[in-house]
């Protein structure tokens, strides 16, 4: 568009608003300014701070109140795709797979009243930065990961293993974890209140967790298999699943939230519904799509190995999440 | 190597640095050689597509202290 915006012009709508989109907002000003000069029946604007805005951007969504005064609630970051959980009861908080936004939970707990007594990873992340720690540093919250996720980390952490429960407040609603294995060897779900799964990477809306972004493909492709087609079929078909990244706008539901019946995903879930093993190997481990950008890079912060800079962050995690297989 | 024009856009943030640029490279002959001196870390991946498209060729590339310095011969 360095030329001039004139070949655009019969592309583009006159009775829609056109939002122009560009990574850090200065180039979509001067587009947007050459959009309206050329055509002054057009409504342009531009979105304010670019992508690099969008995707730091966290709307906290309440998906339902739990047992006593508890209550439950889904972090959406809109323009990555990354789902983050807060349990709230009697004045204690947990947290579930924390984006690297750290205030938005800090402050969000401020202002329910509630202190953050636990923070979970259920996997060491390769799409994103964890805000994981950071949040169980500034607030004295025990940090938990799957120990066998956490091999190489460099810092200390709670191990969180199969079957431990954490009780939150003092009407002791309980988050109690799932050792499920699959996406990484160490991934665990939870299952909060008795109602809700919080899926993690390994089983999404409309997809299933990929195996192979620590590179192992074909040694968790059986794990991947296990958790889905038995130990997830095992639980009781009414639990709510929550899983921890939502890739196209049709997986939320009407009130912004991604949360499904186990039983439809059973039923609907096209990862779930591979009859033959040897097809569902295949899928999981052939023709995936491209791994997310600099994912190698983001494990290694993730395990406290590299420190970069809040510019060096944006940068790693430019782009789709791309952590699952359709 | 012989450059026939210097532009300096140290500072200036995305899109000025490649609008400046095209500017410029509007302004020399065929053949001829810019310099470019540019701080914005998004011309690395920028410059080069810019000059791919447009058939201009970049002669060299250095960083120095911050400062990326582009040699692009025009087409």
């Amino acid at each position: 568009m360095l030329d001039g915006v004139e070949s655009l012009l019969p592309q583009l709508p006159a009775d829609k608003e056109i939002v122009v989109v560009c990574a850090k907002e200065g180039s979509s000003i001067l587009v947007a300014e050459m959009l309206s000069e050329a055509n002054t029946a057009l409504s342009v604007s531009y979105l304010e701070g670019g992508m690099k805005a969008w995707s730091s951007y966290v709307e906290p969504i309440k998906v339902a109140d739990l047992s006593g005064d508890g209550e439950l609630y889904q972090f959406v970051r809109l323009g990555k795709g990354c789902l983050s959980y807060m349990v709230i009861s009697d004045g204690e908080a947990a947290v579930i797979d924390a984006v690297r936004f750290t205030e938005v939970f800090t402050s969000f707990a401020a202002q329910k009243n509630v202190k953050i007594k636990h923070v979970f990873d259920t996997h060491l992340h390769a799409d994103h930065i964890s805000g994981g720690r950071a949040i169980a540093q500034s607030t004295g919250a025990t940090y938990y990961l799957p120990p066998k996720d956490a091999e190489e980390v460099v810092f200390d952490y709670t191990p969180l293993e199969d079957g431990l429960t954490v009780q939150i407040g003092a009407s002791k609603l309980e988050v109690g974890a799932l050792y499920s294995p699959g996406h990484t060897i160490g991934s665990t779900s939870f299952i909060v209140d008795g109602t809700f799964l919080l899926t993690g990477d390994i089983l999404f809306i409309d997809s299933i967790g990929r195996p192979d972004l620590a590179g192992l493909a074909e040694d968790w492709v059986g794990d991947l298999r296990e958790t889905l087609y038995r130990r997830y079929r095992e639980l009781t078909e009414e639990l709510i699943v929550l899983p921890a990244h939502f890739m196209i706008m049709d997986e939320l539901n009407e009130d912004g939230t991604a949360a499904k019946r186990l039983g439809d995903l059973l039923a609907e879930n096209h990862g779930l519904n591979i009859k033959d093993e040897e097809q569902f190997r295949q899928l999981v481990t052939e023709h995936l799509p491209p791994q997310p950008h600099a994912y190698k890079q983001i494990r290694q912060v993730n395990m406290g190995k590299m420190t970069p800079d809040s510019d060096e962050q944006t940068e790693m995690e430019i782009g789709p999440n791309r952590c699952a297989v359709r | 190597m012989k450059v026939d024009k210097v532009i300096d856009v140290k500072g200036l943030a995305c899109p000025m640095p490649i609008v400046r640029v095209k500017k410029a490279m509007d302004a020399v002959a065929s053949g001829e050689v810019v310099e470019i001196l540019v701080t914005d870390k998004g011309a690395l991946a920028d410059f080069p597509a810019w000059a791919n498209a447009g058939g201009h060729i970049i002669l060299d590339q250095t960083e120095d202290a911050g400062v990326f310095k582009f040699f692009i011969k025009k087409a």
